[in-house]
Parts: C-alpha cells; sequence; structure tokens
C-alpha cells in the first residue's frame, strides 16, 4: 500500500531541513529546559556557590535567547539530519539526500549561521555547512505513511569528547562503568556540563559509536532504556558521574550531568564495545514530521 | 568570592588580586582570538597588528555579517574551548602582556605555572550563554585578518561582560585541577578509578 505524495513534498523537505536547523540553534528543547531547572534547583539545594551561578547564567541565557530569537550557543554545529522514513511513502531517496543538503545551505545563507565545515587536512572552507560528506544524513525505515525528520548540529566542545573502546567480555559491567567515569573525567569542562552522556554498546564498533550518538542527541531527558537491567544502568550511572563533583562547566558542583541513555546492539562472543558521545546543555535538537499530503507537524 | 568589576587596559597588580571563584565583570574592550590567531602569531612567527598591552582576549569565532561599509555586524558570539590552546598563553602574557584570558575549559598545569611566573588569570565564562555574550558586547570595533575568518584577529567593545569565575589565578590555584583531584579521589573510593 502506498499514499499518494503531495506534487510539493520535496520542497517541503528541504524547507523543514532548513527550519530545523534554525530553530535547533535557537530554540532549546522541552525536555531539556526542565533538565537545566532540575540542574539549577540541584545546585542550590547543595549550596554549591559558583555552580548555581553558572546553572543562573545558562537559565538567563536560554530566556533571552528566547526573548530576541537568538542563537543559545555560537556553535552553529556539524548538521546531522535524522530522518525515518515510513514504508507507504514511495519517496526518491536521492532526491531526499539532495533537498536535505541543499536545505542546511540555505539555513546557513540565510540566517546566516556560521559555517564550520573545513577539508580535515587543507582545513580549507567550504563556507555551506555542507560538503564532502556533509550534513550527515541517517535514515531508517519504518511502517507507516509519514517522513520524520530530527535535527542536531552537533557542536565541537561536546563532539570532541567521544570515546570508543574495545572492551573484552571478561571486564563485563564494571569495565563499562570504569570507561564511562574515566571519559567523563577526561572530558572534564570541555563538553560544557551539565552534559547528556550518551552511551552505545555492542554492535561493532561503528555501530557502537552511531548508537552512543542516537543516545546523545536523539533520546528525550527524562525516558529510560525499555529494557530494565539496561535502565538500571543508566539510573547507576548517572548517580556515579554527578558523585564526581566535576559540576557546570567542570567548576565544581552537584550536576555534572542531566542523564545518561544508553542504547545497545548485539555483538559478538569476543567483543564488549563501549562508545560514549556526550551532548553539551543546550541539548540542541528539533524535529518535525511530514506527511504525505505535505502537512508538517512540530515534534518536541 | 568577591565580585569584581574591571576597566581595561589592565594592570599586572589588578590580576594578581584575583582570586578563585571571584566573579569578574569586563568594561572597555576585549579582544577574539582562536587556534588560526595564535597559529599565525606563534608558529609563524607574525607579530600581532594592534597593541596588546593590558588586554583582555577572548577565546572564539564570532559568528558575523559584513555589511557595505566593511564593518561588520554581530550575530552570535560565543566562546570556544581553551585547553586547545594550553601552548599559546604564555607567549601572550610575555611578548604581548596580555593579562586575562577568557575562555571554557581552563588551561593545562604547564601553562597554570607560567601563568603565576608571568602574571596572567584565566576567567570562566558560563560556555555555550552566547546569547548573553552577544548582548553584553556592544560592537565589533576593528578586525584583522580577515583572510582567517571567522579565526580573525577581533577588537570588541564590552559593556559588563560577565559573569566570569576566576578559575585559574596568578597564584597557581585553579579550580579545574582542584576538581579533577577531587573526582579522581571519589573515582578510586568507588573502587572504579
Amino acid at each position: 500500500m502506498s499514499a499518494v505524495l503531495t506534487a510539493t513534498i520535496y520542497d517541503q523537505i528541504e524547507d523543514v531541513a532548513r527550519d530545523l536547523y534554525i530553530r535547533a540553534l535557537t530554540d532549546i528543547p522541552k525536555d531539556v529546559r526542565i533538565g537545566l531547572k532540575s540542574a539549577k534547583n540541584a545546585e542550590t539545594a547543595a549550596q554549591q556557590k559558583t555552580a548555581e551561578k553558572v546553572m543562573l547564567t545558562v537559565l538567563e541565557n536560554v530566556r533571552v535567547a528566547d526573548e530576541k530569537a537568538m542563537m543559545v550557543c555560537q556553535d552553529t554545529g556539524l548538521p546531522i539530519y535524522r530522518v525515518r522514513v515510513g514504508n507507504q511513502l514511495q519517496l526518491d531517496m536521492v532526491e531526499v539526500k539532495n533537498r536535505l543538503k541543499i536545505g542546511a545551505e540555505r539555513a546557513t545563507r540565510d540566517y546566516p549561521l556560521r559555517s564550520n565545515t573545513v577539508h580535515p587536512i587543507t582545513r580549507k572552507h567550504t563556507y555551506t555547512n555542507t560538503g564532502q560528506g556533509m550534513p550527515v544524513i541517517k535514515f531508517d525505515f519504518v511502517e507507516g505513511d509519514t517522513i520524520e525528520i530530527q535535527m542536531a548540529p552537533k557542536g565541537s566542545g561536546s563532539e570532541n569528547m567521544s570515546f570508543l573502546k574495545m572492551l573484552v567480555p571478561s571486564e563485563g559491567i564494571k569495565g563499562i562503568y570504569k570507561f564511562v567515569l574515566q571519559c567523563v573525567f577526561d572530558s572534564g569542562a570541555n563538553p560544557c556540563p551539565p552534559v547528556i552522556v550518551g552511551i552505545g554498546l555492542g554492535g561493532t564498533s561503528d555501530v557502537a559509536s552511531n548508537l552512543a550518538k542516537e543516545a546523545s542527541c536523539f533520546r528525550r531527558i527524562g525516558t529510560h532504556n525499555p529494557d530494565e537491567t539496561i535502565a538500571k544502568m543508566e539510573r547507576e550511572l548517572l548517580e556515579l558521574i554527578n558523585q564526581t563533583g566535576i559540576g557546570p562547566q567542570g567548576l565544581g558542583g552537584a550536576t555534572t550531568a542531566m542523564a545518561v541513555n544508553i542504547e545497545w546492539a548485539h555483538t559478538h562472543i569476543s567483543q564488549n564495545p563501549v562508545a560514549v558521545n556526550m551532548q553539551c546543555w543546550r541539548g540542541e535538537r528539533a524535529g518535525a514530521i511530514i506527511d504525505a499530503d505535505g502537512n508538517v507537524t512540530r515534534m518536541d | 568570592m568577591a565580585e569584581i568589576t574591571l576597566q581595561t587596559p589592565l594592570t599586572e597588580a589588578d590580576v594578581r588580586k584575583l582570586n578563585l571563584e571571584d566573579t569578574v565583570y569586563i568594561n572597555g574592550h576585549i579582544y577574539g582570538i582562536r587556534d588560526a590567531t595564535q597559529i599565525r602569531i606563534f608558529d609563524e612567527g607574525i607579530a600581532p597588528p594592534t597593541d596588546l598591552t593590558g588586554a583582555v582576549c577572548l577565546h572564539t569565532a564570532p559568528g558575523v555579517r559584513k555589511l557595505p561599509n566593511g564593518k561588520y555586524e554581530k550575530i552570535c558570539i560565543g566562546t570556544t574551548t581553551s585547553t586547545r590552546m594550553n601552548r599559546f598563553y604564555p607567549g601572550l602574557i610575555q611578548q604581548y602582556g596580555v593579562r586575562a584570558m577568557v575562555g571554557k575549559g581552563g588551561f593545562l598545569p604547564d601553562t597554570i605555572e607560567k601563568m603565576k611566573e608571568l602574571g596572567g588569570v584565566y576567567l570562566a565564562i558560563v560556555g555555550g550563554a552566547a546569547a548573553l555574550e552577544t548582548l553584553q558586547i556592544e560592537e565589533i570595533e576593528q578586525v584583522w585578518w580577515e583572510d582567517l575568518m571567522p579565526e580573525c584577529l577581533w577588537k570588541f567593545r564590552v559593556k559588563n561582560f560577565g559573569p566570569l569565575i576566576v578559575a585559574i589565578d596568578a597564584h597557581g590555584n585553579s579550580i579545574y585541577s582542584r576538581v579533577k583531584q577531587n573526582a579522581a579521589e571519589k573515582m578510586k573510593a568507588m573502587g572504579l578509578g
């Protein structure tokens, strides 16, 4: 069964790709706002004066960005589009890819957004926030008659704090905890804590990294992995990470992480891969759902 | 934990007086620099085209729009991670007289030692809070080395720029080192260190 597509569907995908890039940078997601307020309250309760001042400044910044329609942070990141396409839509996926890229370029030109994309060796700028392999596009195909697009402009302070370790099975859960804590410790102030810690377990090395990114950028704060064993690990790791006292901006305090999110895949009998990806406090993300008639619904 | 407003340019005595966790606000001028700016100064040996004596510098690469009259309009000015640029700060103090560095993430022990010797401080801004930062910058007054865009040398006029937390003082103390040491002890106690 396939849905009849409106003639303008590709234009709409392009517009949504453009709009989401700008919205992700100017409008902090609802779940993140709640996380930031909880962090401020935790610092007040712990009588951590510097940390409390940091969190008050963060909240004031979010308020000012709302009021004046400004960007929350100057890092316009590298654009990541996570796209779930319903199997009832007969879309030309090559065209979808093209339009996502054009959307990112239009956002960069129109706003204008600072462009960050450079060649890895010559460091030559493209000035479009796109280029070879950019934007990052992650497609998934699901049952349904809509296309869901989520966008994360991943900032560099947090992305530079990315880690992968191929642990051995005998290191078990303790090995995973030790590695994750070491990652948080090594990251210190750099990823702009309080962070969202994304963890990918299992799969091959690339799958683990991909799952860590899904966990850091696209899972909502306050949600838990449906697998109770994994959910328990999320709770325990959050508790342990916050006991380190690294705190907001690495200046000490009760909240180093607002959330620990774990995603997993089956792996090999002789492997125990763990990937960690940090997301900074702004938790930048925006999403929309487009149906076959071209109606666009905002996703929070 | 005093609250102090400083007017630029700063003297060595101004920064020697600051203690860890003091809150500082800056009035006057701040110079924006980043990786490429400092690679030009130190690795290519090209002196900055303006006097930085007593300057406050900021680790940034602003988002701007160039106007027809050649001036730059601010769009979003925020702060990047300083640790990457750790090796440059002692040279900025010693050769060019920069007295305070504003950034996020801090510097490493070798630079902290040099800051004590040469008289420099590190002021932590709240990373990611660029909307406030942009509003506290009144104007982009001058830009040098536009070929490095956006990593040029920028001169900003600022008003009540802050809050900035004294995170590394001019006496060898660092909040980051203290926090890290404490965290390492906690991890050891958890049996996970």
